[in-house]
């Protein structure tokens, strides 16, 4: 066996390995190198894959040498090369970006643990998509959240700690619903391997226990994924979580749980449950719907920047999940592109407000005034940012837009309103985004304030462009992110491709 | 040629954001940033104009810069309403950057640097939008067009101005978002492609009712046409100085609204498949309505460009109802009096901001006897109204006599009606001012005695009114041209 | 009799409420953590109680014995992992509580909304 047979493995297993050198290792500047050497190696790893099954191949990679269904399995297609690319690139831009802001807001002292938590989270989430066993899934969640956990729990402020008890709460609760799932797909089906619980699952006669195991799972990892009314703990966490890790999270990991979610259901419910299309349909378009509105209205009141923008996440998820809950290509196509796409968005702007925060030492709007002048660049990154959000063209947003209106006026009368709510909740991001945008450029600096005259540091700012960047560059060639979207949503619906 | 034609596409986009990074190089020497201004303006003139020729002769010059979506190509392709509404725009900025001098610095307006870069990347924008090859293309130079203009509307920056400049953004960018988008992309879902074709590209895929709903979502959704009710933001939009009125809310914007208006009439919808569905005679009541209704707002306002901009609202109803009459003629005269509008409406603003420089009145009220003080700019102003009006020799006749052609072709008698109306309206709104400027007494004295406005803004007014005259006399060329478009 | 003999699927049911009533009626964090605990204690119960088999002994296999039954033994490697993660969830909320208590001075919910309110 060569080593390149060995990637799929590699992408996680590096980051587990580098996990515990990164906290014994008690050198100075050592953790945050080492994290960053392998993050970057994972996204070059996960970037080779997703060069791979680009062309519709599946990469089936068995642990330990067990075949499956006995053994578990590596099960890495289009969709999921996407996301491990999203994870590990997320993860790499926030570090890289993060190295001042966190050797600011995470002491030397607990750096080595701050660091190996980070690894865990990112290898984590990796696992997570690229595991083919429903169990295993669970427990890279696990690694994940509980890694996460304390990444948010380092935050500066203390109301990080109070964030933090409510999400172990819920992403404890969301976890177990998870766990219940699975527990009754095994007592009807006696397997864990995706796979072949999509074959057995179609097998079983009485469907009662399948139906009570799919509304488990869908609402666990709706709760993972805060898609609104379940939303509850996530603007806070990602408030006072230190600013690289709100960064990271804010791109990757709600769209992880989303990944989950629409795996699980595609390929083990889809096939199973007679009319399961519209079920999904009642359970997620009007909790797509609420998300665009109650999302962007409580963004729209918001005062502090980064609540704001994780109110605007409440709403982006909710396309998400009206794209998931649309069950056509194009749909489900928009659905992926967005996640990348808002990944990229969010992650950049987020990155903007880091640049503010450092000079500003605040993060409310009021406070920003006169930012456009003092800060040029940084405010230029979080316009191209917002723009995206809005939908504009020439940003990714729109891209992903484009899809989900494409699929929805395929709906008939229902469509056309969910075009028609698509279309509105694009206008309120006009109003949220622009009152932040606007404060900058054209409000007047309060008497009191310090004037803040200095950019942010280059160190900063050219990670946030090359993300920016890298937003414009996706939106412009679109080959490579709706091309490996287009295969994943063929392959999740079994459209031949 | 040394380039190639498409090369010269590419360079009419990159030589204004060329400038405009120049011009931020420059922001510190006044001197040179203006002169970057001036040379990038008549250097994009020049490459633009050298397309002429070519088109002339039948070429169709394109452009491909890449493939955003399966399908859907970044692509230019210059025909001949794209063609005038280039030459139009970039030959007008260079007038307009004259000018512009002249009142910001008369004016000691603050962020000049601000003002002259987003003003070049507008003009990129207004070319990509008249170049464009397919809808999706234009649409995204459009929403660059709104969001590159918001700075220069809100230049002022106290609240009233950005209250005012909120409607502007809001009313644009909603209407595109929330109307053209969704058209756009259910015009794609059903024809597949979003070229621009001669002839349409939706003959046979859709059928009443719904092509009325898709007319009408295309009309309202381009809201830079200024069609009522969605015209609220083109008076909005007088808050910003007088050069971008000039320059933008008489040509650019508000031509690229009208000008997209008759692309889709013209390339998507077709005319000869938009004539035999009933629901095109919707767009001509809502025209014909704005026309008149817009004419009366005119009438009562006070504020000299507040008239400007209920006048303009008229004036673009005039070329969406010539487009929607759907005959030869009534086409040309569309893209005839985009033309002739543009001319007499930038030496009316450029007008009223000499006054403004020179007495800072904007009151119609406080304006009697003016006339007197500033005779140039009065003349130039009279030739402008004129031309409003549609009085030989000035341009407006003449686009007002090809729609006139177009609506006695279709036998469109309330079209008919309308114009005729319209005429005498705004005859009504412009005599009696200009009569009071040049007959009355000056009956509020200014802070300081005035002459004229500064040389440059004289200088730019009345080559802009000698250009009214000149559409008048030599239009020939640009109705041959025109007339290309409806050659399948 | 056959319900009754799924009796510890009923204690599943009703220790799963009991822990999720904790967890939300209760404002003392520590309280409702001991509500997430008996929530995840449920999931457990759920997962050992597949693998029983009537006369089921332990999946050991022996020299001369035919036809042995044996109990499933993957439920209780799952649940073996699960009980390790819910440890750690525990053990780090409590961490947590220990440094909110650092911070707050208490470990009521509802006092620490109030005292953040007033910042």
């Amino acid at each position: 066996m060569t080593l390149y047979d060995q990637l799929p493995a590699l992408v996680v297993v590096v980051l587990l390995f580098t996990a515990p050198i990164t906290y014994m290792l008690r050198l100075h500047g050592f953790p945050w190198f080492s994290a960053m050497a392998a993050v970057v190696t994972s996204f070059v790893v996960a970037c080779s894959l997703a060069a791979t099954t680009i062309g519709g191949e599946t990469i089936i990679y068995e642990m330990g040498g067990w075949p499956a269904p006995y053994g578990i399995v590596l099960h890495i297609d289009a969709l999921s090369a996407l996301m491990a690319m999203l994870i590990t690139g997320a993860s790499s831009a926030a570090l890289i970006f993060g190295a001042k802001s966190l050797a600011d807001e995470v002491g030397e002292e607990t750096a080595p643990a701050f660091f190996a938590a980070w690894l865990l989270c990112t290898a984590g989430l990796v696992g997570m998509v690229i595991t083919g066993d429903a169990f295993n899934i669970f427990v890279f969640m696990e690694i994940s959240s509980l890694s996460t956990y304390v990444l948010i729990s380092a935050g500066p402020d203390r109301r990080a700690l109070i964030s933090t008890y409510r999400y172990i709460v819920m992403g404890t609760v969301g976890a177990t619903f998870y766990l219940i799932g699975v527990g009754f797909l095994y007592m009807v089906t006696g397997t864990l391997n995706t796979a072949d619980l999509a074959e057995r699952v179609g097998q079983v006669e009485d469907i009662r226990l399948v139906l009570v195991a799919a509304g488990f799972v869908s609402v666990g990892l709706a709760i993972k994924a805060a898609v609104f009314p379940l939303h509850s703990w996530m603007p806070n966490a990602y408030t006072f979580a230190p600013n690289a890790v709100t960064v990271f999270i804010a791109a990757a990991s709600t769209k992880v749980s989303l990944y989950v979610l629409m795996r699980v259901d595609y390929a083990i419910f889809q096939n199973s449950i007679a009319n399961h299309d519209i079920q999904l349909t009642f359970f997620l378009v009007p909790l797509g719907v609420l998300a665009l509105f109650a999302g962007s209205m409580l963004a729209i009141y918001e005062k502090n920047l980064k609540r704001l923008l994780a109110y605007s996440s409440v709403a982006q998820i909710g396309y998400i999940a009206l794209g998931i809950s649309m069950t056509s290509v194009a749909g489900l196509t928009g659905a992926i592109v967005h996640m990348f796409n808002h990944g990229l968005i969010k992650g950049g702007m987020f990155m903007a407000v880091a640049c503010l925060a450092l000079r500003y030492r605040t993060v409310n709007v009021a406070n920003l005034a006169g930012a456009g002048k003092a800060m040029p660049w940084t405010m230029a990154a979080f316009v191209v940012g917002g723009l995206g959000l809005i939908g504009v063209p020439l940003t990714p947003g729109f891209i992903s837009k484009w899809y989900l209106v494409l699929a929805a006026l395929d709906e008939g009368w229902l469509g056309a309103l969910l075009v028609a709510i698509i279309l509105i909740s694009s206008l309120l991001a006009v109003i949220y985004v622009w009152k932040a945008i606007e404060v900058a450029y054209f409000g007047e600096p309060r008497s009191n304030a310090v004037p803040v005259t200095e950019e942010a540091p280059l160190v900063m700012l050219i990670p946030t462009w090359i993300v920016v960047l890298a937003g414009i560059w996706i939106a412009l060639d679109t080959s490579v992110t709706v091309g490996l979207a287009s295969i994943a949503a063929k392959t999740l619906l079994g459209v031949e491709l | 040629m040394i380039f190639s034609e498409a090369d010269t596409i590419l360079y009419a986009l990159v030589i204004p954001l060329v400038g405009a990074i120049a011009i931020a190089l420059a922001g510190r020497w006044p001197n040179v940033r203006e002169t970057v201004t001036l040379t990038t303006a008549v250097c994009l003139a020049v490459v633009v104009w050298s397309l002429v020729p070519s088109l002339q002769a039948g070429g169709r010059p394109e452009l491909q810069l890449g493939e955003m979506l399966p399908g859907l190509r970044i692509a230019f392709k210059v025909e001949p309403l794209g063609m005038l509404f280039a030459a139009l725009a970039s030959g007008l900025w260079i007038v307009n950057s004259v000018y512009s001098i002249g009142y910001m610095r008369g004016n000691n307006e603050k962020n000049q640097t601000r003002f002259y870069i987003c003003f070049a990347i507008a003009l990129a924008a207004a070319v990509g939008v008249a170049f464009s090859a397919n809808l999706l293309t234009l649409f995204i130079f459009y929403e660059v067009l709104t969001i590159s203009t918001y700075p220069l509307v809100a230049h002022k920056g106290d609240e009233a101005t950005v209250r005012s400049a909120r409607v502007y953004m809001g009313i644009l960018l909603g209407t595109s978002i929330g109307l053209l988008l969704p058209a756009m992309i259910w015009t794609y879902s059903i024809a597949g492609t979003l070229d621009f074709t001669p002839g349409g590209i939706l003959e046979g895929k859709i059928a009443e009712p719904l092509v009325g709903l898709l007319l009408l979502m295309f009309a309202f959704g381009i809201g830079k046409a200024a069609l009522m009710p969605i015209h609220r933001w083109l008076p909005a939009a007088m808050v910003a100085p007088t050069p971008v009125s000039a320059l933008l809310h008489a040509v650019a914007v508000v031509k690229a609204g009208v000008f997209t208006v008759t692309k889709v009439f013209v390339y998507i919808f077709g005319i000869d498949f938009l004539f035999n569905q009933p629901s095109h005679r919707l767009i001509i009541w809502f025209a014909c309505f704005t026309i008149v209704v817009s004419s009366f707002i005119a009438l009562r306002q006070t504020n000299l460009k507040r008239l400007l901009a209920y006048s303009t609202i008229g004036q673009l109803s005039y070329v969406v109802l010539a487009a929607s009459v759907l005959k030869p003629l009534s086409e040309v005269g569309a893209s005839m009096h985009m033309m002739a509008h543009a001319f007499g409406k930038i030496t009316l603003f450029f007008a009223a901001g000499a006054i403004y420089v020179a007495s800072k009145k904007t009151e119609i009220t406080d304006m009697r006897g003016i006339g007197r003080r500033m005779p140039w700019t009065m003349a130039a102003f009279a030739v402008g109204a004129l031309s409003m009006i549609g009085v030989p020799p000035t341009g407006g006749f003449i686009s007002k006599w090809y729609i006139l052609g177009g609506a006695i072709q279709d036998d469109n008698y309330l079209a008919l009606a309308t114009l005729v109306a319209s005429t005498l309206l705004n005859a009504a709104y412009f005599l009696p001012f200009i009569f009071a400027a040049f007959l009355y007494e000056e009956d509020v004295k200014p802070v300081k005695p005035h002459g004229e406005a500064p040389w440059p803004m004289v200088a730019a007014l009345t080559f802009t009114a000698l250009l009214t005259f000149a559409f008048f006399l030599f239009h020939q060329p640009i109705a041959d041209l025109e007339a290309q478009i409806l050659v399948k | 009799m056959a319900v009754l003999g799924l009796y510890n699927y009923f204690i599943f049911a009703v220790l799963l409420m009991i822990g999720l009533y904790c967890i939300l009626a209760r404002t003392n964090i520590i309280k409702s953590l001991i509500g997430l605990t008996i929530f995840q204690g449920a999931v457990f119960l759920l997962y050992i109680s597949t693998d029983k088999i009537d006369g089921g002994t332990a999946p050991i296999i022996q020299e001369g014995v035919e036809n042995q039954i044996f109990a499933n033994p993957l439920p209780q490697v799952l649940i073996l992992t699960a009980i390790v993660v819910g440890i750690s969830t525990t053990a780090l909320a409590l961490a947590v509580t220990v440094r909110i208590k650092e911070a707050y001075g208490t470990i009521e919910e509802d006092k620490i909304q109030e005292m953040d309110r007033e910042l």
